[in-house]
């Protein structure tokens, strides 16, 4: 392995980094939002959206995210939506993640078991402070290592990004590799800079997992 | 909107081919991680400290690195360290089934340290022995939490597949950019038509797969 090498390809791969993060980040952000809503149009069953929201769902979380890449940012454009590649990455993220994001709150707001609404209500509690103070805090509490392992998934499928020619870490890998065929430097810049953007989210998970689980009634 | 490339000639069975290729890599790499997945997970429950270290560290290289960036280690690195020529297909394979297996065995372990002691000690008390403690008790147990589990992998392997064109074989996604570029002049919106039906193509794949994971876990609660 030559030292010089790894330090003149430094620069390229931090930029790569920062944008790969960058994008990743916004997606991720998108996903949460996306999941949010589309799980409280399930759990509140309200019409006509629900249809839509499951067939969304069923319907991202069964497709790789790169045809999911590949249909936005190569199909659309033929019947005329054309976006940047950015901006593809980030809501082909998003869509996908907002999918599995939307199960995992879904199924943590329908784990809360039905004894605690009628407590709610029968304290006289209202409908919304019911939602906000009684089911949401729990709902959140169970779903936590779905969305944690979904956070995890979701950064390394950022890794797709250079098929549709984002510059991120991937495509500077192979770009190195195919110019200069320094490839083992390549691949160890890339395996750390993947450690550097996973590890940390790996750790503060897990440590997350430990402090959201706060027990149910009865427990 | 750029269908009608599709029943043109041989486009649409050659579309069909490109998807049989991704079928095959997966179909290999999901029966060779739920063998060795089913080896390694049960290795992994014993107490052994040093077993122990090393599946953690298995595991957590599984975790974090994204697959595409395990293909390109394997498909450039091991070439460029060693000198052997690993064909793409044989280095998706490879890992592919690096991934899945350690899912896999993660799956067969969580679900045979949740069989509660219980089980065991109230066979022993009704005088079953210890194969028949096994066959009729605890293992029709693990198979109904692992089942629903392990099905949900194989779609997410199916999906995961869809990388290897990034390396260079010739799957569905590379057969549609190939009939796109063919017909470039005649039909210019063909990548709309392509890409959908391709995006529909993997969901009809993964969907039944995923609703019978989902019936089962229903089927099978408590």
């Amino acid at each position: 392995m030559n030292t010089e090498v790894l330090r003149s390809y430094l620069p390229l791969f931090t930029e790569a980094f920062l944008l790969t993060v960058k994008i990743g980040w916004i997606g991720i952000a998108l996903s949460f939002l996306i999941g949010f809503v589309c799980a409280f149009i399930r759990y509140f069953r309200i019409p006509v959206l629900t249809g839509i929201v499951k067939g969304y769902v069923e319907l991202f979380r069964n497709t790789p995210l790169l045809i999911q890449l590949f249909f936005i940012y190569y199909g659309l454009p033929a019947v005329g939506i054309r976006v940047s590649a950015e901006v593809c990455g980030a809501v082909g993220l998003g869509l996908l993640g907002g999918s599995y994001m939307t199960e995992s709150i879904r199924s943590g707001l329908e784990a809360v078991p039905y004894i605690q609404t009628e407590s709610a209500l029968s304290l006289g509690m209202t409908k919304t402070a019911l939602f906000v103070h009684v089911i949401l805090p729990q709902a959140l509490s169970i779903s936590v290592p779905a969305l944690v392992a979904n956070l995890i998934f979701l950064l390394k499928e950022t890794s797709v990004f250079s098929a549709i020619s984002l510059m991120d870490l991937m495509f500077t890998a192979k770009d190195l590799i195919g110019l200069y065929y320094n490839t083992t430097e390549s691949l160890v810049l890339l395996v750390l800079f993947y450690i550097l953007m996973l590890l940390p989210v790996s750790i503060a998970g897990s440590l997350i997992e430990k402090k959201a689980r706060f027990k149910m009634f009865g427990d | 909107m750029g269908f009608e490339v599709l029943f043109k000639g041989k486009n649409l069975i050659r579309l069909l081919g490109g998807v049989g290729v991704a079928m095959k890599i997966s179909a290999v790499s999901v029966l060779i991680s739920i063998v060795l997945g089913i080896v390694i997970g049960m290795i992994m429950t014993l107490k052994n400290p040093v077993i122990r270290a090393v599946t953690r560290v298995y595991l957590e290289i599984v975790r974090i690195m994204p697959q595409m960036v395990l293909l390109f280690i394997v498909f450039f690195g091991v070439t460029k360290l060693t000198g052997l020529n690993l064909s793409a297909e044989a280095a998706s394979i490879i890992v592919f089934s690096f991934w899945g297996t350690a899912e896999m065995a993660d799956l067969v372990r969580s679900s045979m340290i949740s069989i509660p002691v219980i089980q065991y000690e109230s066979s022993a008390a009704l005088g079953l022995t210890k194969l028949q403690t096994y066959l009729y008790v605890i293992i029709p147990q693990i198979i109904r939490r692992l089942l629903p589990l392990s099905i949900n992998l194989i779609t997410r392997m199916i999906k995961t597949t869809s990388l290897i064109m990034m390396i260079g074989i010739v799957e569905v996604l590379k057969v549609g950019q190939q009939i796109i570029e063919a017909n470039r002049k005649s039909s210019p919106h063909a990548a709309f038509g392509v890409f959908a039906v391709i995006f529909l193509l993997y969901f009809l794949v993964c969907w039944p797969i995923s609703k019978l994971a989902g019936y089962l876990e229903k089927k099978w609660e408590n």
